[in-house]
């Protein structure tokens, strides 16, 4: 089993409840020696969702609605439902996601304990933020339903699975309009352009987010576009088609990567060579979820897999500080040939762990190289430390703990909420 | 003025004005492809009983329906093995509560252990009455209904194990083959009525039951997959299915290999 980077792979023993009547049972064999994890679709990158030689148990099939008011927006569900599933429910019904990740192949119980954050999150902040309850279950000592305003709760928000095992979630949705977005992008010369574009944009759009090039360096270092988009106020309400169309099958030969994610990414990269600019109407699906129409696309890294990197840097060092590690990238030449740029706001996080702060987030891919992806990466931590930044514990797999307990101060109160019978590999690897 | 009063107090509850796309009766609703096909149903806004042993469970997967669409989804805890006796009794039950019944789905089974089946008589018995004895009296209750209304669908769900016996399995595979001759026999009943029978034949599905195998590969689907092949076998198709299609051309190959070749194997 490997998580979605597919650079640390590890054998578990993997349980796969259908049924919420089941857990119980599963949880009642996991001990401090013999800890497990439950995890979902597996998104995260790095080692957050592994827990080598240990217990894993699969929550995916554990996807039911429970409930859900389609006059109020109140959707609560079994943890392993797939945003996208739950899209398949909202949507007819004129509600939306209040903030969703870059993929919808996400549970509905990785977004809590990853406490992720979307293209809106300057506007709605963390999916944390929308949660009115959910049910945690612990090894040591049965059931609780809690909600904000509750201590566990905060710790089980962005608590990467080590609280206790979320059997469901229940949710605030948004309306929507339509199901598409009105989409505006704007094409910046240079990374100082795009802090002051961005700047601009928040106040009014819902999302924002802008690709960067990392392939040129020099004059044209941070390049890229800026995609800003409202919903569109008066078409129909359509959900996304839920079959992938295209399938990478097995791994790509390490060599294919160029080809082939050049075509993934086609579209944008197409855009930023003519720098084009000006608004165009999309639905969600293209605009909000850009990689999800091509399933396993993770594979396009070669059998040695690949990391993504993700850091946040707070408003007052985020110019320099980005700036730095855009150039520390193009002069390695190893970087994807793309990064995701965006700004978070101020909003106060729901999560003792969670990882969005106000200020600018960077996050790209780089195809594991070994040792020499491993010393650029720490060459991009040195700068992210300077400027008092954080990485996203769901990416790269080998946040140093000095960075990790550095990146998120509260990790000490965190710890006493941490149930006795989970634990992971990210979680022995920076807590020890 | 009062007369438009008058009509928002006589309205009708919901439930009865919203006709429903098909409804569907599903024995052994809550396995993980009878979940799947009664989703794509609910997404159409189908009318569902939903039967199988656990009623709790069975609430679960109720309320799941009804958030995905379905205008009425009833559930009926019995033991399907037990209850087949009665199976007009039921049937007829729970096409009343619906209005009529279109689709019937026999979804239920049991893959049980052939090394203990040949020692064990007990689970040899439930190995035959879960896939066939008993499944042929809630088929025989469906066709009767069919033929009567002259419409709507029975799929009963064999396996490829039903094509050729073989030594891993052959209680599991003549009770699966048998209850495909029984469907196809019905379907031939049904000629020219409008109504239709299929029994539907998986290969290897990704579900709980299988999870001590080993999986992955070309071979192996999902069992969404196979919800889709169940929903779509009601509306189109023969007799026999192949679920996915490519199965059709495996097993002729597998059936056309002599005894003595075959019999080197341990398939
Ligand atoms: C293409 C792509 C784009 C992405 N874009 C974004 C983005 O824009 N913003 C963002 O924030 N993230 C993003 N991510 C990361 C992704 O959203 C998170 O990693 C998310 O947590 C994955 O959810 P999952 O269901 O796959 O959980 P997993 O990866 O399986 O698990 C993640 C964590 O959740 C825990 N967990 C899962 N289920 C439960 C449960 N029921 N109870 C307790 N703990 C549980 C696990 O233990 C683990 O710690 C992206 C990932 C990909 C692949």
């Amino acid at each position: 089993m490997a998580s979605w980077g597919r650079v640390i792979r590890a054998n578990h023993f993997v349980a796969r409840p259908r049924f919420g009547d089941e857990l119980d049972g599963f949880l009642n064999g996991l001990s401090a020696d013999r800890p497990g994890l439950a995890v979902g679709l597996r998104r995260s990158y790095g080692d957050t969702n592994l827990n080598p030689d240990g217990r894993i148990i699969d929550m995916t099939s554990l996807d039911r609605v429970i409930a859900f008011d389609r006059e109020t927006g109140v959707m609560r569900a079994e943890a392993g439902l797939s945003l996208s599933q739950a899209l398949q429910i909202l949507v007819p019904a004129g509600w939306f996601l209040p903030t969703t990740p870059g993929t919808r192949f996400v549970t509905l119980g990785g977004a809590v304990a990853n406490d992720v954050h979307g293209k809106n999150h300057h506007a709605a902040g963390t999916f944390g933020a929308s949660v009115r309850r959910l049910k945690l279950l612990r090894t040591d000592g049965g059931a609780q339903e809690i909600g904000p305003g509750n201590a566990l709760f905060h710790a089980t928000v962005g608590g990467l699975g080590l609280t206790g095992v979320i059997a469901w979630v229940e949710f605030q949705a948004v309306r929507v309009p339509s199901s598409s977005l009105d989409a505006e992008d704007t094409a910046f010369a240079r990374v100082e352009d795009y802090f002051d574009i961005a700047a601009e944009r928040k106040h009014s759009f819902e999302h924002t987010m802008a690709w960067v090039d990392c392939s040129v360096g020099g004059a044209k270092l941070g390049r890229g576009i800026l995609s800003a988009a409202n919903w569109y106020a008066y078409g129909d309400v359509a959900p996304h088609r839920e079959l992938p169309s295209k399938t990478v099958p097995l791994d790509a030969p390490g060599f294919t990567l160029n080809t082939m994610t050049v075509r993934a990414f086609n579209s944008v990269r197409h855009e930023l060579k003519s720098m084009r600019s000006g608004p165009y109407r999309s639905h969600y699906e293209p605009f909000l979820y850009p990689l999800d129409g091509i399933a396993n696309w993770n594979r396009l890294y070669g059998p040695k897999g690949f990391y993504q990197y993700q850091c946040v840097l707070p408003p007052a060092t985020a110019r320099d500080g980005v700036a730095e590690l855009l150039k520390a990238i193009a002069t390695s030449g190893q970087g994807s040939p793309l990064a995701v740029l965006k700004d978070f706001g101020p909003r106060e996080a729901v999560g003792m762990l969670s990882f969005p702060m106000e200020g600018t987030t960077l996050a790209l891919d780089f195809r594991n190289r070994g040792e020499s992806t491993l010393r650029l990466m720490a060459d991009l931590d040195r700068i992210v430390a300077a400027a008092s930044g954080r990485l996203y514990p769901a990416k790269d797999g080998r946040i140093p703990p000095e960075m990790f307990q550095a990146g998120f101060p509260k990790w000490q109160d965190f710890r006493a909420y941490v149930d006795p019978g989970l634990s992971s590999a990210f979680w022995r690897r920076v807590s020890g | 003025m009062d007369g438009s009063l008058g009509a928002i107090a006589m309205q009708p509850d919901l439930k009865n004005t919203i006709k429903p796309s098909n409804r569907v009766v599903i024995l052994g609703a809550l396995s993980a492809m009878a979940t799947a096909a009664a989703r794509i149903y609910a997404a159409e806004g189908a009318a569902l009983v939903l039967v199988a042993r656990n009623e709790a469970r069975l609430a679960a997967l109720a309320a799941d329906l009804r958030a995905r669409g379905a205008v009425e989804v009833e559930t009926a805890a019995l033991d399907l093995e037990a209850e087949a006796p009665q199976a007009r009794l039921h049937l007829a039950d729970w096409a009343k509560r619906l209005g009529s019944v279109d689709h019937i789905h026999l979804v239920y089974g049991y893959l049980g252990d052939q090394a203990k089946a040949s020692i064990d008589p007990t689970e040899l018995t439930r190995i035959t009455v879960s896939n066939f004895a008993s499944a042929v009296h809630w088929c025989e209750a469906a066709a009767n209904i069919l033929r009567a209304q002259r419409h709507g669908a029975l799929v009963a769900v064999s396996s490829v194990a039903g094509d050729r016996g073989r030594q891993s399995n052959y209680a599991y595979g003549a009770a699966k083959g048998g209850i495909a001759l029984f469907v196809q026999g019905i379907a031939h009943s049904l000629a020219g009525t409008g109504a239709r029978a299929v029994a539907v034949k998986p290969g290897f599905v990704d579900t709980p039951m299988t999870d001590g195998l080993k999986k992955g590969g070309p071979m192996w689907a999902s069992a969404d997959q196979l919800g889709r092949a169940l929903r779509r076998a009601a509306d189109a198709g023969g007799p026999i299915q192949y679920a996915p299609g490519k199965w059709r051309m495996v097993m002729a190959i597998i059936r056309s290999v002599p005894a003595f070749v075959f019999h080197k194997t341990k398939l």
